[in-house]
């Protein structure tokens, strides 16, 4: 098998556990985790792409997205402070008043 | 097979077996142990492929701030309660179902690309890249010191908001 090929199957894989993962962990921080792995899976496929095309831009984008995961980092992070601070618990289960 | 290409399949494998644990492990702290794991895999898959930027990035920003952040956020929140000891919510056969579906077509469409060898040209190493990084992008690497400055502004705002509900 060739490499691009085996890089664009490892961030598929990687992106559908983290998907998996969102969907069926209850802790938000383990979500927030499983986010990050899906957003790894992402920049793993960016990668494998500007390999491709052969451009220097990508590599440029992915540092770009590396700054803004940091960012999202830390908002999300005192959000859930903040909602386990109200609520006692980090279970997803009991935030279900934030439907809209 | 060559001693790069053995290295490189270790390092799939590494990230693989890292996501797989991330569902299965039940504290926090063993979650993100093995989202450590996969980051500093990944890590090794970029340098073994040539792109050494995106590789030191990725443990010193990933691995060195984020998941440093995380795992001191559990320590922090270290509660007893039902997310740790249920590990999984109702939705873990569709969930499932979704994935293995979402692997199919993704894949589908993947091996139609046809694949080449990736190697890295050698505008990848570091003095070009950052040559070319400071000189045209400069624009976009002083915005980004803006978002950072918008991110601690937004996350002191959201803690302060919280106090206030609290008193």
């Amino acid at each position: 098998m060739a490499d691009l090929q085996l890089l664009l199957w490892l961030s598929i894989v990687l992106f559908a556990l983290g998907l998996v993962g969102v969907m069926i962990r209850r802790n938000a921080l383990v979500l927030l985790m499983c986010m990050e792995l899906m957003l790894n899976a992402v920049i793993l496929a960016l990668v494998t792409f500007s390999l491709k095309t052969a451009t220097l831009s990508g590599t440029v984008l992915v540092f770009l997205i590396f700054v803004v995961a940091a960012a999202e980092i830390a908002i999300a992070i005192p959000i859930v402070l903040q909602l386990s601070r109200q609520r006692r618990s980090l279970d997803v289960a009991g935030y279900d008043s934030l439907k809209g | 097979m060559s001693l790069e290409q053995a290295v490189l399949y270790f390092f799939c494998a590494c990230a693989l077996a890292g996501g797989v644990l991330m569902l299965l492990a039940r504290h926090p702290m063993r979650v993100a142990l093995a989202l450590i794991a996969v980051m500093l895999s990944l890590a090794g898959v970029y340098a073994m492929v040539g792109v050494h930027v995106v590789a030191v990035f990725q443990v010193l920003i990933y691995v060195g701030a984020v998941m440093v952040f995380m795992v001191y956020v559990i320590m922090l929140l270290d509660l007893r309660d039902p997310s740790f000891l249920e590990r999984y919510g109702r939705l873990l056969v569709p969930a499932l179902l979704l994935g293995t579906l979402l692997v199919g077509a993704l894949g589908m469409s993947a091996t139609r690309l046809g694949g080449a060898a990736a190697r890295a040209a050698p505008s990848y190493l570091i003095q070009p890249f950052s040559a070319e990084f400071l000189h045209s992008y400069w624009l976009h690497f002083e915005l980004t010191s803006v978002l950072l400055l918008a991110a601690v502004v937004a996350a002191i705002a959201v803690i302060k908001s919280g106090r206030r509900n609290d008193g």
